[in-house]
């Protein structure tokens, strides 16, 4: 990669990363989603399920309110490219001597900074639901963290490549995040899904990404049971983040 | 050598034409104003020279450099002031030069002195901490003319660079870019509502519904309304019309108190013989010569700008009575 890419990613990168660090509001308020779903919905919850697969449901949910903060950080971050299309800031981009690839690297770069460091703190909650993690699994549950992070960031901005006005914002929230959100195993294991609705879910990076998040955080004499194996997860996410970036690019490459 | 050259340039979107088989050239070092109503096709015709759009067919080329086969080669040659502001309102003046130095591989040793140098050019340097949003209508845009200057383009695009600005703002800005083309040795393609905002142009090109209808030097197209127009106050106002008509075959007209003539040609050499043919019959005389507005009034039949006029009474009528003595 040259030069000049390499700085158009640094400007994408600083650029959102400063944003995000002023916007204090912003940090709360996308954090205030995961936990209200952890503590209102888990903990009430766990009052009437019992305990799933052998873990109280709070736990059981907990890889999955990851998976959220991260699905709905690394979105939010990558259509704000809809707003720079809207408010210009875009066409700044476009018009310089960099290549559209490296805008969406960039792009896809800092919505991983961005979601990495709210699913850390929600990671770093689990004293307060009674779960014992080392060391070891703390890295490696932001590892996976990290990938589906790039993976969902980048879904994001193809999603936004199709997209010119900010009015859309509603329809790919109701319409791709929250079906998404549901049709992951976040709430409950897949394999209760009916059929066609887990053929779906099989095919929704985010499933493979909060599976992958389980084997992390679930001892394997745990008695729950992944959906797949961890080989699987890991192929799917960075196979589909690859195609995610491939093709957001060749969409912002084309001129109309 | 022409530094741009537009060849049979046209774009369509779906049915709409938006650029029509346009061709014009500009030569480095001068500013060339492109001016026309809304929707002429104006900002189509910058997107395409700017690389962000592909042209239905025709070709342009920048210093050599074809929009469309090398397009990475142009980018890197050209500035744009785009007609929306293209600021990141969240980030600070400084900020917003500084990504703009990345972006255009700006040598790390010289960043923070072109930053600094174009802020004082356009008098921002000592709000160069502030955010954006702060910023009024003209600071923004004196802001978006450093930012597009930093990386010392060949040639700058202008799109409307001071619509929405009050008179003072406008003038300010205006201050600003015309130094450029002396001082940085840049070309000015710039396009404007405000007729007299174009009198800087050493060329300019009027478009109409995506055609060229008209191109040249301020003067060449201002000859074409038929003339300047000379204000006569005389004595005897009945006996200087009879004069006029069987010495120079002029139609002289009385208008408010003062004869209304337009010559064909030069006024200025008219006037000493219109002075020793009537005497002391004259009181006073005054050359006006067409503005642009008549000029594109006579091309288009319409106004570029009817809003410019409406506020001022005064000057809508002797625009009015101006409109009837051309259509003549
Ligand atoms: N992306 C687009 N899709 C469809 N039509 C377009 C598009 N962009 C411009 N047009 C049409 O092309 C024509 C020329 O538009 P353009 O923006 O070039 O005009 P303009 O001369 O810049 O006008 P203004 O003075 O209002 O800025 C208009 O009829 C416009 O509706
Ligand atoms: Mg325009």
């Amino acid at each position: 990669m040259i030069q000049s890419d390499l700085n158009a990613i640094y400007v994408v990168v600083a650029r959102e990363l400063i944003k995000f660090t002023r916007e204090r509001g912003r940090l709360i308020s996308t954090l205030a989603r995961p936990l209200i779903w952890l503590f209102l919905v888990g903990g009430g919850m766990s009052r009437v399920v019992s305990p799933t697969m052998g873990v109280p449901y709070i736990q059981f949910i907990f890889p999955g309110i990851i998976g959220m903060t991260i699905l709905f950080s690394s979105i939010f971050s990558s259509i704000s490219i809809i707003w720079d299309k809207e408010f210009g800031f875009m066409k700044e981009m476009l018009a310089a001597p960099v290549s559209r690839f490296s805008i969406v690297v960039g792009k896809a770069l800092s919505g991983t900074a961005v979601s990495t460091i709210q699913a850390l703190i929600i990671v770093l909650l689990f004293p307060i639901l009674g779960l014992r993690l080392n060391l070891a699994q703390i890295v490696l549950v932001l590892c996976v963290s990290i990938m589906l992070s790039f993976c969902l960031s980048s879904l994001g901005i193809l999603i936004a490549s199709f997209y010119e006005s900010f009015e859309s914002f509603s329809v790919i929230m109701n319409f791709i995040v929250m079906p998404m959100f549901f049709l992951s195993g976040a709430m409950y294991p897949v394999q209760l899904l009916p059929h066609v609705l887990g053929v779906i879910s099989r095919l929704n990076p985010l499933t493979y990404g909060i599976d992958a998040l389980k084997h992390m955080i679930f001892a394997p004499s745990a008695l729950i049971t992944h959906d797949f194996p961890l080989g699987l997860d890991i192929t799917v996410i960075t196979a589909s983040s690859i195609a995610f970036v491939v093709i957001a690019g060749n969409v912002f490459e084309r001129r109309k | 050598m022409p530094i741009i050259t537009v060849k049979d340039l046209t774009k369509r979107f779906g049915n709409t034409t938006a650029v029509d088989g346009i061709s014009f050239e500009v030569e480095k070092g001068t500013v060339f104003g492109f001016l026309g109503p809304n929707g002429a096709g104006k900002t189509t015709t910058i997107n395409i020279l700017c690389t962000l759009l592909s042209p239905s067919s025709g070709t342009a080329l920048i210093d050599g450099d074809d929009c469309v086969k090398k397009s990475a080669e142009v980018r890197k040659k050209i500035g744009i002031v785009f007609q929306d502001n293209t600021l990141d309102k969240e980030l600070t003046a400084y900020e917003n030069l500084l990504f703009h130095s990345y972006l255009y591989s700006v040598p790390k040793s010289e960043r923070r002195e072109r930053i600094y140098d174009a802020l004082h050019f356009v008098g921002l340097y000592e709000r160069k901490g502030d955010p954006v949003k702060k910023f009024s209508g003209g600071m923004k845009r004196r802001l978006e003319v450093a930012r597009s200057i930093i990386h010392q383009p060949r040639v700058l695009f202008l799109d409307e660079p001071t619509l929405g600005l009050d008179p003072q703002s406008r003038t300010n800005l205006w201050e600003f870019i015309s130094k450029l083309p002396e001082q940085q040795g840049v070309t000015i393609f710039m396009t404007t509502h405000y007729m007299e905002e174009a009198e800087i142009c050493r060329k300019i090109a009027i478009i109409d519904k995506g055609k060229i209808i008209a191109q040249g030097s301020p003067e060449e197209l201002k000859k074409m309304v038929g003339g300047d127009v000379i204000y006569l106050k005389t004595r005897d106002d009945a006996s200087a019309i009879n004069d006029l008509k069987t010495l120079f075959h002029l139609d002289a007209e009385e208008l408010n108190g003062e004869l209304f003539i337009t010559v064909s040609g030069g006024g200025d050499a008219c006037i000493p013989k219109l002075i020793g043919a009537l005497g002391d019959r004259v009181v006073s005389v005054r050359l006006q010569r067409p503005t642009l507005n008549d000029v594109f009034l006579k091309l288009t039949g319409k106004d570029i700008r009817p809003e410019t006029i409406s506020g001022n009474s005064e000057i809508k009528d002797t625009m009015r009575t101006y409109r009837r003595k051309f259509d003549k």
